[in-house]
């Protein structure tokens, strides 16, 4: 039986952890190597590092973190944020990061995930996606965007989703900008619908405010893994007492039991 | 010495510093003599079957390879490497494959909802047809406790000889985690992604001598 993947998502500036609150209000966490290995002891299934470093010339302090993370903690790992191109691309996973994770340039350069997944091979290539729900000529629609959630950009999430399917993504990651920051549970609406739109697996992001709110996605929304940051930051949850709450709502997840 | 073979498929580094965090220094390489001198070879791997056999061609790493595992010298097939051992596979029409294990690689034809890439981590036994089922210095310690590896592929190997699969694993069917035949141990998992059951599986590793 497959589990539920259970995914802490950090925030790293100029290679730092920053604890982020509706993107605005950064406190500093620490050191991103000391704060993955933490969550390895506590059962996280994968890490997620997510770049908000402003300039692209600060760059390199990424890959020297995923180094530093790679050669001590024995798990997934997943880079995101500001990769622009195969070289980027190239740089994290031999640095030994095994995902990475495009956003805003696969709406800008769309082939550029088709190449990546060409050279790399699709399973090391996700793709955030982050619907807002719109008005647009008096009907809402689930429009992509980008930036942070700041830039629209016309692409509806459903259909979106399933081109980067065909252009070989091996995994989306959706974050809904309504539900970012609020704790109030995840999109299930949008999450299912995306999840039941694609062959490839979904993770769940936006808005766990609680254990349950990891369930509910994963029961009525078809979620593969949930993806969540505060919960666990902020020491409400360790990674295993959140699966613990899974567990007895009988989702599978991984816990050692001895 | 540990050997790991570098063919330009993915991400070495992290086998080479998880051999590394159990004690056990490992080279990144294609020399062919670092290869045939090696105490062990480790064949990892990530990307597509056709791409992996071509740059393991380019490099004349085939024969080399094949004579090593001729000699009765323990290797350890990661992943795609896994993969590449069986006589072929269908990944992007009909390849051959290094032909060391009887059987082809097949894709994950799925009813929904289950997805494909099969990501993630899933429980996996030592099936009850495994000979030397509790005595097997790699898996053996996994037949009263199964545990949890973290897989990430499309396509999956299918012995012809039931009795070479070391570890199974359920995802819509039984499917091969792991093969084991003389001296060839395959992982279709990421032992070194596997935190530290996939560690313990890379230090009995180290320390296996095939028949002794």
């Amino acid at each position: 039986m497959l589990c539920v993947r259970v995914i802490p998502c950090l925030d790293v500036k100029e290679g730092r952890v920053v604890k982020g609150t509706n993107f605005v209000n950064l406190r500093d966490m620490g050191d991103p190597v000391a704060v993955a290995a933490e969550y390895e002891a506590q059962g996280a299934d994968e890490l997620v590092f997510l770049d908000i470093t402003a300039s692209h010339e600060q760059r390199q302090t990424m890959v020297d973190v995923v180094r530093r993370t790679a050669d001590t903690v024995f798990m997934p790992l997943t880079v995101g944020g500001g990769i622009r191109d195969l070289d980027d691309i190239r740089r994290l996973l031999g640095a030994g990061c095994d995902k990475v994770s495009i956003n805003s340039t696969a709406v800008k350069n769309p082939q550029l995930v088709e190449q990546a997944a060409n050279r790399f091979g699709k399973q090391c290539i996700v793709v955030n996606i982050d619907p807002k729900r719109t008005v647009r000529d008096g009907r809402e629609i689930w429009e992509v965007h980008i930036h942070g959630g700041r830039m629209p950009t016309g692409l509806e999430a459903v259909a979106w989703a399933k081109e980067v399917e065909r252009l070989g993504a091996g995994e989306i990651v959706l974050t809904s900008m309504d539900r970012d920051g609020t704790c109030d549970g995840y999109d299930l609406e949008i999450t299912a619908a995306v999840s039941a739109a694609v062959k490839i697996p979904v993770v769940a992001s936006g808005g766990a405010g609680n254990a349950d709110h990891l369930a509910d996605v994963v029961e009525q929304a078809g979620a593969s893994a949930v993806l969540a940051a505060s919960i666990f930051h902020s020491g409400q949850y360790t990674i295993d007492q959140a699966k613990a709450v899974m567990e007895r709502r009988g989702i599978p997840v991984r816990r050692r039991h001895d | 010495m540990i050997a790991i073979v570098d063919y330009q498929m993915g991400n070495l580094r992290s086998v080479q510093k998880a051999f590394e965090r159990v004690g056990t220094p490992a080279v990144i390489t294609n020399s062919h003599r670092e290869i045939r001198s090696a105490d062990r070879l480790v064949l990892p791997g990530v990307g597509a079957f056709p791409d992996a056999m071509r740059e393991l061609k380019q490099r004349d790493l085939i024969s080399v390879l094949k004579d090593y595992v001729s000699e009765g010298r323990p290797l350890l097939g990661i992943c795609l490497g896994m993969q590449l051992l069986f006589d072929s596979s269908c990944e992007f029409g009909e390849h051959s494959g290094l032909g060391l294990i009887r059987g082809t690689v097949e894709p994950f034809e799925l009813p929904d909802p289950l997805k494909v890439p099969h990501m993630g981590w899933n429980l996996s036994s030592v099936p009850t047809g495994f000979p030397d089922r509790d005595g097997h210095p790699i898996f053996g310690a996994l037949s009263k406790q199964p545990s949890y590896f973290y897989y990430v592929h499309s396509f999956y190997c299918r012995p012809i000889e039931e009795k070479c699969v070391a570890l199974h694993a359920d995802y819509g069917g039984w499917f091969a985690g792991a093969v084991a035949q003389s001296n060839i141990v395959a992982t279709q998992f990421h032992p070194e992604k596997s935190q530290a059951d996939g560690l313990e599986l890379l230090r009995r590793f180290a320390m296996w001598t095939p028949g002794a």
